[in-house]
């Protein structure tokens, strides 16, 4: 019964990212394939867990974290990346002019 | 009602907790092909993906505590770094995606952020010039 309903679950997940994967091909900007990245990796996060219940392991909850933490740099750096052209900012001091 | 049903029931609402989590992932990715903008596309992924992941992980810690006595602390984290940062991560999207100049859908109709922003834009121009005059 249970078995049954988690694996629809996850087969509607990898139906969202599908979706999301042909918003992440077509996008017009870039900020729609970035956004389409995070919503992906939140997506494989959930899958990750709902597969952990599946064969009833724990061994799993650390890539659970890592994909979180992962996604959650990525979508900062590329965002920061596009709005002001470097990743991290140099000192702005009268001295380095 | 014996023990074996209540066990059986909270397997299934827990099932249905993960289920309705599976839904609002796909309604994200619904909202994401179907919206034609890009501040539209990021609140439908942001908030119900965000939302659809807290079910499934809450879910999933729920049975790892009732069914397999495991209360996982790594589960818990995860569930609270996901609610903390998948917001953070759509507003910082979004900024970059108005600062860099990616236009709103055409119908929209209301823009507030255009005055405040040029008027800031203005402040910063007006400051670099007087720093300018005084080392000249």
């Amino acid at each position: 019964m249970i078995q049954s309903l988690l694996i629809a679950s996850l087969v509607i997940l990898s139906l969202a990212i599908l979706g999301c994967l042909y918003r992440l091909i077509k996008g017009p900007s870039m900020n729609d394939r970035i956004m389409s990245l995070d919503t992906i990796g939140i997506i494989l996060l959930s899958m990750i867990a709902v597969l952990c219940m599946l064969f009833r392991t724990t061994v799993y909850f650390d890539i659970i974290l890592l994909i979180g933490i992962l996604t959650f740099i990525g979508t900062t750096a590329l965002a920061r990346y596009i709005e002001r052209g470097d990743v991290i900012e140099r000192t702005n001091d009268e001295s380095d002019r | 009602m014996n023990a074996q049903t209540m066990s059986q029931i909270g397997e299934f609402l827990i099932a249905l907790m993960v289920l309705i989590g599976a839904l609002l992932g796909a309604l994200s990715a619904f909202g994401l092909i179907r919206l034609p903008d890009v501040y539209m596309r990021s609140h439908a992924a942001t908030k119900s993906a965000t939302l659809g992941v807290l079910f499934i992980l809450v879910g999933a810690f729920l049975y790892f505590t009732f069914y397999l006595e495991h209360v996982s602390a790594k589960l818990l984290l995860g569930i609270v770094f996901v609610f903390i940062t998948g917001p953070v991560a759509g507003h910082l999207n979004g900024r970059a995606a108005y600062r860099s100049g990616v236009s709103m859908w055409e119908k929209s109709v209301h823009d507030d952020l255009k005055p405040a922003l040029k008027r800031e834009r203005e402040r910063m121009r007006d400051s670099r010039k007087a720093e300018h005059s005084e080392k000249g």
